[in-house]
């Protein structure tokens, strides 16, 4: 039983709160509603005042008119009864009982059905004589509706009527009703002082006021109702238009850069629909200029790497039969030849990134994804950097966590791979011949790789600037292997166009560490990465007492929103499609402030181009095929 | 290695510097360098290969390849400074067996011509069924029910790696190694590509692949035999 009362209440509770959250969130995201309702409740309280006024004042006047004519009714009859008592012959009690009785009867009390008025014929409260008549009056009415108060005050002041309104229960309607008792005193012989009391109940009056109750009631309900109805209209009129320019802007963000507001009239709407055509207008104006400026960007960067690289293939052939051929040459010859040899490697891994970067720019890279074990691909990352990775001394081991969670991942995979190449060949080449591991791991939405060097690590504020173009970690350090300090730009592009995250941390000799998350479905935003806690960096890998600060200013690199989104990444895209997809104008918008760090850190790289500590790896190494000419990577043409 | 190469770019200096480095390897070359003269040229020479560069003034590459796919099944590459999907796919659809992107290195080029250079080499006499083909790897000759079908020597190439392990499932990447001569991972278009094309030549109904199976998110194998 109790139970059930619990479950019952447990169920209205829940049904309340649903209802009310509904009504909240009407009330905070619909102003029609906030119009109506605020509306509806002014109007019910003027109504409410207003009605209550109006029944009080004719209740008042409605309750004095019939006072004062009970007072004179009463008056008058209360001179009869008196002239009757100083008129009668009684010689005893008894006679004069006769003589009270037959007044009060036949005269106070009116004839017929229709009691009008009660009479009561009692005692005087103050009255001493030994001689009782008894109490006489209407029949059916109780002495008890004279109150002592009246009763008191009649023989305190016996010149005058007396008069109160009482509750009092009619015999005829058997109802309450309020009623008014006037009473007086009568001076009776041999008895001496009695009081005489007259009930008048206000029927009329309380049926008067009930109907006017109701009417007040059935009004006020049209009429607060009307003006809601009114206020909806009204709303709407307002509304409507909002709504509709609402919707377009909407359509407009989305891309749809036709679309306009339809503007009629001339009020201040029409006002707003014009300004806002005015402003899709220039904003449309705009866009097209700037994909025109792309455009002839794009062109021109497809007509330069055309032209750089037939040339570039002549000279790449002649200077490997040179090289192939240098022992036949003298040792300065031999040793330009090599020069030449590696130097041009370099200038087409420069020549790749610049071109890989510049479609970044204009937008016009595009995912060709495919369901891809991001596991396989790291081990085949590793198995290409090993000859690398032999050279530095550092051991590579790539290591699968949770191992049952899928590391399945709806990814490019050679763009992917390209971010684990860069990342891992990077690791390699400051890991200072220490380990270097790669950890794999998936969730229900993302796959990330963690990919970890024991080696130079980052100083604050570094890990901010790794994703910056050309950006050299110490301009002192001796430049020792060849990257074009774009990788990690790339890499951080590449993870961009997947909607994913790739952040770095480190401390400055213990290590840094790279994280990839990538999403498992195109599309779906990565709720929590599968590594969260990537930024505390394991005891055992601090050495030489290196400090074990979180490393603020090594945050990651995208900042996040409160969603754990990037913040940049975080509005969701109004048009995705599956599988390929082109980065239109919010690539180009958004290519400006890909480099994290502060505001035109790319302006301020680094001028000294001879040394890089945590310098990019090229995205490609030639040697290793990173990019791969037979790899197109983009849309456009170079 | 031995054969005749035909090179097809208006390039001179690459063109000049391609020869040497062909001729190094013993392939005798021949050049031309405008688009209008390359059919009479190609007709002249019929080379063992056509090295075919997209771009090109008078005719365009894709409409050489096209042309000369219609009258040969002579092994094309083509060269291309772009990296474009699109010309891509254009050009491997209007007939191309494989391509080439520039800047490249002398090594990986002579290792994608020898690829296709490679049925100069004596092979040995064999016979292999693939579904109901029946092919003759050594007078490259592909059967169905005695009717011989036409293939060019990359499909033909294609279809023996395919039928000489018929229970294999060969990856893209694997094919791209014994076919196309690939010593890295490349694109695997290039496979679907030419799949589909000798798809569209042996199969009785191309939507319905028998011969060429499909292994999804792994690569191909041959039908039962």
């Amino acid at each position: 039983m109790a139970g059930g009362v619990r479950r019952w209440l447990a169920v209205s509770w829940s049904v309340l709160r649903r209802v009310g959250s509904t009504i909240a969130n009407s009330w905070r995201r619909r102003l029609q509603f906030r119009v109506v309702a605020s509306t509806l409740l002014l109007g019910l309280l003027v109504v409410v005042l207003l009605g209550a006024y109006l029944y009080r004042a004719i209740g008042s006047s409605l309750e004095n008119d019939r006072i004062r004519a009970s007072q004179s009714e009463a008056q008058s009859l209360t001179t009869t009864a008196q002239a009757n008592f100083d008129s009668a012959v009684a010689t005893d009690v008894n006679s004069l009982y006769s003589v009270a009785q037959t007044l009060v009867q036949g005269q106070l009390v009116p004839p017929g059905a229709d009691q009008t008025r009660y009479v009561i014929l009692t005692r005087a409260i103050d009255n001493t004589s030994t001689a009782v008549l008894g109490t006489m009056g209407s029949p059916g009415v109780s002495s008890d509706v004279v109150t002592d108060s009246i009763r008191r005050a009649v023989s305190a002041d016996p010149t005058r009527q007396q008069t109160q309104i009482v509750q009092f229960h009619d015999p005829q309607t058997d109802s309450d009703v309020p009623a008014v008792v006037v009473g007086s005193q009568v001076q009776v012989p041999i008895v001496g002082a009695y009081d005489l009391f007259f009930i008048f109940p206000m029927r009329a009056e309380t049926a008067t006021l009930q109907h006017i109750s109701r009417s007040f009631s059935v009004g006020g309900l049209i009429l607060v109702l009307l003006v809601g109805a009114i206020a909806w209209v009204v709303a709407r009129q307002v509304v409507v238009p909002v709504r509709r320019a609402s919707a377009v802007a909407e359509r407009l963000a989305a891309g749809n850069l036709n679309e306009r507001m339809p503007a009629r009239g001339h009020d201040e709407l029409a006002l707003l629909a014009k300004s806002f055509n005015a402003m899709a207008d220039s904003l449309q104006t705009q866009i097209h200029q700037l994909e025109g400026l792309s455009r002839v960007q794009q062109r021109f960067v497809s007509d330069v790497s055309h032209e750089l690289r037939t040339p570039l293939t002549t000279i790449r052939m002649a200077a490997d039969l040179i090289f192939d051929a240098r022992e036949q040459f003298g040792a300065g010859v031999a040793r330009s030849a090599e020069l030449l040899h590696t130097e041009l490697d370099r200038f087409e891994d420069l020549l790749a990134d610049l071109l890989e970067i510049s479609r970044f720019d204009a937008g016009a890279a595009a995912l060709d994804t495919d369901p891809t074990d991001l596991a396989v691909l790291a081990r085949k990352v590793v198995d290409g950097a090993a000859s690398l990775a032999e050279v530095r001394g550092s051991k590579v081991t790539v290591t699968v966590e949770k191992s049952d969670r899928s590391t399945i991942a709806e990814v490019d995979p050679r763009r992917v791979e390209r971010i684990l190449r860069n990342l891992v060949v990077n690791a390699i080449e400051h890991g200072e011949g220490r380990r270097v591991t790669v950890t794999l791991a998936g969730n229900d939405d993302a796959v990330a790789v963690v990919v970890a060097d024991r080696g130079v690590g980052l100083r604050p504020g570094e890990a901010s600037l790794v994703f910056n173009r050309f950006w050299r970690a110490d301009p002192a350090r001796t430049r020792t292997t060849g990257g074009t300090g774009l990788g990690l730009a790339i890499s951080l592009e590449d993870a961009r166009l997947h909607d994913g995250w790739l952040q770095a941390w480190g401390e400055p000799g213990v290590g840094a560490r790279f994280r990839l998350t990538v999403p498992k479905r195109v599309g779906e935003p990565i709720g929590v990465s599968p590594f969260r806690s990537v930024r505390r960096v394991p005891s055992e890998w601090r050495r030489d007492g290196a400090g074990s600060r979180p490393a603020s200013s090594a945050r990651c690199p995208v900042r996040r929103s409160r969603a754990g989104w990037p913040r940049d990444d975080a509005p969701s895209r109004p048009r995705r499609c599956r599988g390929r997809r082109r980065r239109g104008r919010r690539g180009l918008q958004r290519a400006r402030d890909v480099v994290p760090g502060p505001a035109g850190a790319r302006r301020q790289r680094c001028e000294h181009r001879a040394p890089a500590v945590r310098a990019a790896r090229p995205a490609a190494r030639r040697g290793a095929r990173g990019h791969h000419p037979g790899l197109p990577a983009g849309r456009h043409g170079e | 290695m031995k054969g005749s190469v035909l090179i097809i770019d208006d390039d001179l200096a690459l063109a000049e510097m391609l020869g040497i480095v062909l001729r190094n390897e013993g392939l005798e070359v021949s050049h031309v360098a405008d688009g209008t003269h390359a059919m009479s040229t190609f007709r002249a020479v019929r080379p063992d290969l056509v090295l075919l560069d997209i771009m090109l003034p008078g005719m365009d590459g894709i409409e050489i390849c096209r042309r000369i796919r219609a009258e040969s099944g002579v092994p094309i590459v083509m060269l291309t400074a772009r990296t474009d999907t699109h010309d891509i796919v254009v050009g491997l659809e209007s007939g191309a067996d494989d391509y080439v992107v520039k800047p490249f290195k002398p090594q990986e080029l002579i290792a994608r011509l020898r690829a296709r250079l490679r049925r100069g080499d004596e092979p040995e006499a064999e016979r292999l069924e693939i579904g109901d083909l029946v092919i003759d790897v050594a007078g490259h000759s592909v059967k169905r029910d005695g009717v011989g079908l036409s293939l060019t020597p990359l499909e033909f190439d294609l279809l023996v790696a395919l039928a000489r392990k018929p229970h294999q499932v060969f990856s893209r990447e694997v094919l791209l190694e014994q076919v196309w001569g690939y010593r890295h991972a490349g694109d695997t278009r290039l496979v679907n590509v030419h799949v589909q094309r000798l798809r569209s030549k042996v199969e009785r109904d191309p939507e319905h692949p028998e011969v060429v199976v499909t292994v999804r998110g792994v690569g191909y194998k041959a039908g039962p035999s």
